[in-house]
């Protein structure tokens, strides 16, 4: 009998063609996953990347809790179309602290990973309030909920510890300040700033709803703005090499 | 279920195909092969996936992977594209970089490439704020109209463009109202006054209870300094015409009280920081053109 008429075991016993077919799947991954962790032109690292700050994972949060990325995608490819859009197509080291990540293909609307910067916070929070105020025409829901309400920042800290968990560099330090990190960062109290900023550099402090010193609170609009206004922004393009990453 | 057997392959006579000669318990199973035409696409494709190999990036190593024989990289292929477009585009691009904005509508080649190159970027940067069209919406001027917070003319709308308002730039447009009745400054009865006064100058309806001098004196006092003493506005500092019949923020009493309350200052980013000079004089002279540039 040779070799190729041996699948009979296969075929008469399920327990054997289940090991079968999970030794095959894992060869796939094996060739096509496990090299990413260890090849080194698959892995770059860029000056100016930073993990989020507590109010901007706060934020993230709150973006993934909305489900905005079954309407956005995080990731400019490299496309000459997507490039003259949205700018320098992405790197990987821009969303290596994204746990989980946000890249995909489902754009209802557009690419948000250069989008910080790009709006003003008032515009960011009228177009979360009622999108169809400022763009008449698009089909993003409204979020008024978010403005009114209140930032649960009880667990911060507990969120960077799961992200150090993952392999975020968190230092014991930034856990232990989460919260007064995004307190400060919001405004709310400027408890600490410039250790903010030395802790997460060049994040943006300011009241970004504009309401933090009238009403005394955080909100959940107050963080998903301050991380969208943070995304792509991490890395200068204008002096960071093309040639020098392409290998 | 009783083993199954394997048996010399025979003729089925009900179908005409040959049997496999695999037999479960007397089911025998027929030998019915794919088409030849699809298997020799099968087996091509196998071939070409060991030529395909050779070619592109394909497999992993223990440092690397290996390059492909024609050094084909994404990164290498969009930055080709890219400076393929900027080829094919450079001469307008050229052309456009050392013409004077005033002088573009002299050259019809270079007025079309403008109009089109402009209304793109526009599209993409400036409409969810100003509105597809430049119309705006409450908050967001509108750029169609000649009444202008910081100038109409080439150099002080591209000035605008590029550097922004109220924004981290060093030469953004900059001036502060002040939150006259958050920070204490006027009582809600005089805000109230003043409000009437300027809906006086605006001829928009006021009660007749409204004691107008008295918000006059307030104007002159508190508001003259940036919006005129006539109320027709300071360009210098951004600050409105409020004699005229449009209104950034709404002409309900409301909104005006809300307004000289708490203050607006809205902001817009600088995009010469996001684009480069000649997107932003390409929407410059979008912008001027939209129908109220000076
Ligand atoms: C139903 C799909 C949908 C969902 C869900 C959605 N959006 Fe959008 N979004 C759009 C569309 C369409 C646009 C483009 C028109 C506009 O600006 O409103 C847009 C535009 C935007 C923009 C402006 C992007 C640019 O460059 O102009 C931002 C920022 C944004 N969305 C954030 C969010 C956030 C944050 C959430 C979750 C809270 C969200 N979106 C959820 C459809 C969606
Ligand atoms: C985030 C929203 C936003 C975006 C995007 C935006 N603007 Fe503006 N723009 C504003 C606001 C708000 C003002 C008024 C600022 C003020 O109160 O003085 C303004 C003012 C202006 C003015 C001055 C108007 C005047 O009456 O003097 C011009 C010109 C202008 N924008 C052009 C543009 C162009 C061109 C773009 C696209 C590259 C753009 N804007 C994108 C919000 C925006
Ligand atoms: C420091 C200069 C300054 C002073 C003083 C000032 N304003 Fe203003 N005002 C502005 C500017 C600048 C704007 C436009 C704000 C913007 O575009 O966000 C404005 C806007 C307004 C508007 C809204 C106009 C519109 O089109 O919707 C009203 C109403 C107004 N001011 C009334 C007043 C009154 C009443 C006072 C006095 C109590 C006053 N302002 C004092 C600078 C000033």
């Amino acid at each position: 009998m040779s070799l190729w008429e041996r699948h009979k075991i296969f075929e008469t016993n399920s327990l054997v063609l289940f090991f079968g077919a999970l030794v095959v799947i894992a060869i796939g991954g094996i060739v096509e996953i496990v090299p990413l962790f260890y090849l080194k032109n698959t892995i770059e690292t860029v000056d100016g990347v930073r993990p989020y700050t507590p109010l901007e994972l706060a934020g993230r949060n709150i973006y993934v809790r909305e489900g905005c990325y079954n309407c956005h995608s995080q990731m400019v490819r490299s496309l000459r179309d997507e490039v003259e859009r949205y700018g320098h197509y992405s790197l990987a080291a821009e969303s290596m602290y994204d746990r989980p990540f946000q890249w995909g293909s489902k754009r209802t609307g557009p690419d948000l990973a250069r989008v910080g910067g790009k709006y003003s916070d008032t515009w960011h929070l009228d177009h979360l309030n009622a999108p169809s105020s400022v763009v008449p025409s698009t089909v993003m829901p409204a979020y008024p909920w978010l403005a009114e309400t209140e930032l649960d920042i009880r667990y911060i800290g507990e969120d960077l510890i799961v992200q150090q968990t993952l392999g975020v560099p968190y230092t014991d330090e930034m856990i232990e300040t989460a919260r007064r990190d995004a307190v400060t960062q919001g405004t709310l109290d400027a408890l600490d700033s410039d250790g903010l900023l030395e802790r997460y550099p060049n994040a943006n402090i300011r009241d970004f709803t504009g309401t933090v010193a009238a009403t005394g609170r955080l909100t959940e609009a107050d963080a998903l703005i301050a991380y969208l206004q943070s995304l792509g922004t991490a890395i200068d393009f204008n002096l960071y090499d093309d040639s020098a990453n392409i290998r | 279920m009783a083993d199954s057997e394997h048996n010399e392959p025979r003729l089925d006579p009900v179908t005409g195909y040959k049997t496999t000669g695999h037999d479960w318990d007397g089911i025998e199973e027929l030998n019915h092969p794919l088409p030849r035409w699809w298997l020799w696409i099968f087996y091509a494709c196998i071939a070409w996936s060991v030529v395909y190999w050779f070619i592109f990036p394909a497999w992993p190593l223990v440092w690397s992977a290996t390059g492909g024989l024609i050094g084909w990289n994404s990164r290498t292929a969009v930055d080709q594209e890219v400076a393929a477009l900027e080829t094919n585009r450079g001469p307008m691009i050229d052309r456009l970089t050392s013409t004077e904005i005033a002088a573009i509508k002299d050259d019809p080649e270079l007025l079309d490439f403008t109009r089109a190159y402009g209304s793109i970027a526009f599209k993409e940067n400036c409409a969810p704020c100003h509105g597809a069209g430049g119309g705006g919406s409450k908050g967001y001027p509108n750029l169609i109209d000649d009444d202008w917070l910081w100038g109409g003319s080439i150099d002080n709308i591209g000035h605008t463009i590029a550097y922004g308002v109220r924004n981290d730039n060093a030469d953004s447009r900059y001036s502060e109202m002040p939150a006259f009745g958050r920070d204490g400054l006027l009582s809600g009865a005089e805000i109230r006054e003043v409000v009437y006064y300027v809906r006086s100058l605006a001829e928009l309806p006021v009660p007749s209870s409204a004691d107008l001098t008295a918000g006059a004196e307030i104007y002159a006092r508190d508001c003259a300094s940036c919006h005129g003493e006539a109320g027709t506005g300071d360009q210098e500092l951004g600050a409105p015409n409020l004699t005229d019949a449009i209104w950034l923020y709404g002409s309900d009493t409301a909104d005006m009280i809300a307004t000289v309350t708490n203050a607006r200052n809205s902001s817009m980013p600088a995009w010469g920081e996001r684009l480069d000079p000649t997107t932003v004089k390409a929407l410059t002279f979008y912008v001027h053109n939209l129908g109220g540039g000076d």
